[in-house]
């Protein structure tokens, strides 16, 4: 058989991908670990913030920083901003331990795969409302 | 590279519509990626209103009656119409599958059929497959034995015959590595889940003594682990096989292979 050609002679479009593809939730789940993974990247940051402003604050060159940074973190925004966090972390979380069990090899039956990544999904979100719930209850956190 | 939209020669713009006779009943419209190498043009959508009464209860048969009977210019690979050759796959309903062993009945309203996704396209529905092809060679996908080649065949036991089910029955049409959005962004460089689960059949085989060098030889960034256990592959095997399976006992064999 003669070999093809290297390099097609005429022009070749690329076939259609994202704009025909009918997701599975498996891919969804797959898309939001990566989306939370990178949303966190950006808490961590906000972390550092807040560990800049503590730092700046007990260097006593800005002693208004920790409050400022209170202020902000407090503020409907800034719980806006928790909130969203603390949903990737916690989809992020279940999303991590769903793909420990796929790497022991387990969990692979469609089946499986597909009540994986729901339960992933409902659990995490489940936890962020506890999360904020007790959080409210006890008085952590006031609007 | 992950480019989420299509190259400005790739985008799809809107095609004929082949309208059915007046009267007809059942009719059924499937919306067809249309691609002609010889006028340079984009590619397009083209719909046609077909009576589906009028053919068989397969998506093969409605392509057929469309090429026999409304336009004879459109494009498709065919050949065993049941499922075993692997010729027929394409994107239907946004899902990779065989033409030929999915009822148009299983879909509701218009029925969007493509090429296998993210793929060069020779004509309308074929797609050029020479790399997907290539990386089948690539894995070597031949038995590679130490020992003397024995009189009459080589035995295995039942228990290790076993091992290699839900592998063999693999039919390379290539729905599961071109559903896979990192065989999509890396296919210069990650294997895909077809050219996986066939390197994981032959080192799941017994008879095969060439395990170790057969895992070395997928040890790089990109090969096998550009796998992200995203499991389109597995839901649209038209076997009913498992590549992300297969990917994750090779991932698993990979520390201790010595």
């Amino acid at each position: 058989m003669s070999q093809p050609p290297s390099k097609p002679t005429v022009y070749r479009p690329l076939s259609p991908h994202l704009q025909v593809w009918k997701f599975h939730i498996t891919m969804f789940t797959s898309i939001l670990h990566r989306a939370t993974g990178l949303a966190l990247v950006v808490g961590a940051v906000l972390v550092a913030a807040w560990l800049l402003a503590i730092g700046l604050t007990a260097s006593g060159c800005c002693p208004q920083a920790y409050t400022s940074f209170l202020t902000f973190a407090a503020s409907p925004f800034g719980l806006f901003i928790w909130f969203g966090l603390s949903l990737a972390g916690f989809i992020h979380l279940t999303g991590g331990i769903r793909h420990l069990i796929w790497d022991l090899g387990l969990g692979f039956q469609l089946k499986s795969a597909n009540a994986l990544s729901w339960w992933g999904l409902l659990i995490g979100i489940a936890l962020t409302i506890v999360f904020w719930v007790v959080l409210f209850a006890t008085g952590k956190v006031v609007l | 590279m992950v480019e989420l939209t299509l190259p400005k020669h790739s985008q799809i713009k809107a095609g004929k519509r082949y309208k059915a006779p007046s009267g007809a009943k059942n009719v059924r419209v499937y919306k067809i990626y249309r691609f002609d190498p010889e006028t340079g043009e984009n590619p397009r959508w083209d719909k046609y209103e077909v009576d589906s009464k009028a053919h068989g209860p397969m998506l093969l048969d409605s392509l057929i009656y469309i090429k026999n009977n409304i336009d004879s210019t459109l494009s498709f690979r065919r050949s065993c119409r049941e499922g075993i050759c692997g010729s027929c796959a394409m994107n239907i309903g946004g899902r990779n599958t065989l033409a030929c062993t999915k009822g148009h009945d299983e879909y509701n309203g218009e029925i969007t059929i493509a090429p296998l996704p993210h793929m060069p396209v020779v004509k309308d529905l074929v797609p050029d497959l020479s790399g997907f092809y290539a990386q089948y060679a690539s894995i070597e996908p031949y038995l590679q034995s130490t020992t003397p080649d024995p009189q009459k065949e080589r035995l295995q036991s039942p228990a290790n015959r076993d091992k290699l089910d839900g592998l063999y029955e693999c039919i390379l049409c290539a729905c599961c590595s071109t559903s896979c959005p990192s065989y999509w962004w890396n296919q210069d460089k990650y294997l895909g889940p077809a050219a996986l689960l066939q390197a994981y059949r032959w080192v799941a085989d017994s008879r095969d003594d060439h395990t170790k060098q057969r895992l070395e030889s997928l040890e790089d960034p990109f090969k096998l682990y550009r796998c992200h256990t995203i499991m389109n592959c597995a839901q649209v095997c038209p076997k009913g096989l498992n590549p992300a399976k297969a990917i994750a006992e090779l991932k698993k064999m990979m520390p201790s292979k010595g």
